[in-house]
């Protein structure tokens, strides 16, 4: 299980080569990457605050029951912060189980504690001024299928 | 002695990231009540405390929770990760 928490870019086809491959109990392998997308068409760029040390330490425990409830082989997690612009790659997550289901679906739980358990907020910066990105109730809505 | 942590709007609203506060309030609400009580700025950020979260020592928590023992509060807008 790995946790980064980053300023800088990622290589995406880097961390997903080889990921969880080399044992012979792996039969599926998900990546997911998040991309920032600019909804308004006005987006120059975002900036994404953290709270150092509880971010690390959130990302970890979902990744960790992410992991336990799934049986998960390995778990991958990064995720930026700081100044960011449009088509940037902002997030990952990659799973590694016997099933692809299981794989699947702890990917998919990972990405929705993510998005409103680690602490991490998004400034949008455009023409216009900044305006924080407010939380949506279906993100909340979200949590209750796990 | 016991840092209190201001994140994103409630940061921008207080003025500033943080501050280290001698406090003999028994739970978080009480906390919140003595800072709105020391300036307009507090006042303004805590107006409306169901738009907020707080975390204890680093783990989401909540307004009723005890303050003893705690070193670290920090108070910020739901999350927007992912």
């Amino acid at each position: 299980m790995r946790v980064r928490v980053q300023t800088g870019p990622f290589d995406y086809g880097a961390e997903c080569a080889g990921f969880g491959q080399g044992g012979r109990d792996v039969g599926a392998v998900v990546t997911f990457l998040g991309v920032v997308r600019d909804d308004s068409g006005k987006l120059a760029r975002m900036e994404i605050e953290h709270y150092p040390g509880m971010t690390e330490k959130a990302i970890a425990a979902i990744a960790k029951e992410a992991a336990d409830r799934w049986a998960l082989a390995d778990v991958l997690v990064i995720h930026r912060h700081g100044t960011l612009a449009p088509g940037d790659a902002i997030m990952m997550v990659a799973t590694a189980a016997r099933h692809r289901a299981a794989a699947f679906a702890a990917a998919d739980f990972l990405m929705d504690y993510l998005k409103s358990r680690a602490p991490f907020w998004k400034k949008e910066y455009g023409p216009d001024g900044a305006a924080w990105v407010a939380a949506k109730d279906a993100d909340e809505t979200a949590l209750t299928r796990w | 002695m016991i840092d209190v942590l201001y994140f994103a709007w409630v940061r921008e609203r207080i003025g500033l990231p943080r501050e280290r506060l001698e406090t003999g309030a028994a739970t978080v609400a009480d906390l919140v009540e003595e800072l709105k009580a020391r300036e307009e700025r507090y006042a303004a950020a805590f107006a409306d405390v169901s738009a907020l979260r707080v975390a204890l020592d680093q783990e989401l928590s909540d307004f009723s929770a005890p303050l003893l023992g705690v070193r670290e509060v920090a108070f910020f807008p739901p999350m927007t990760g992912g």
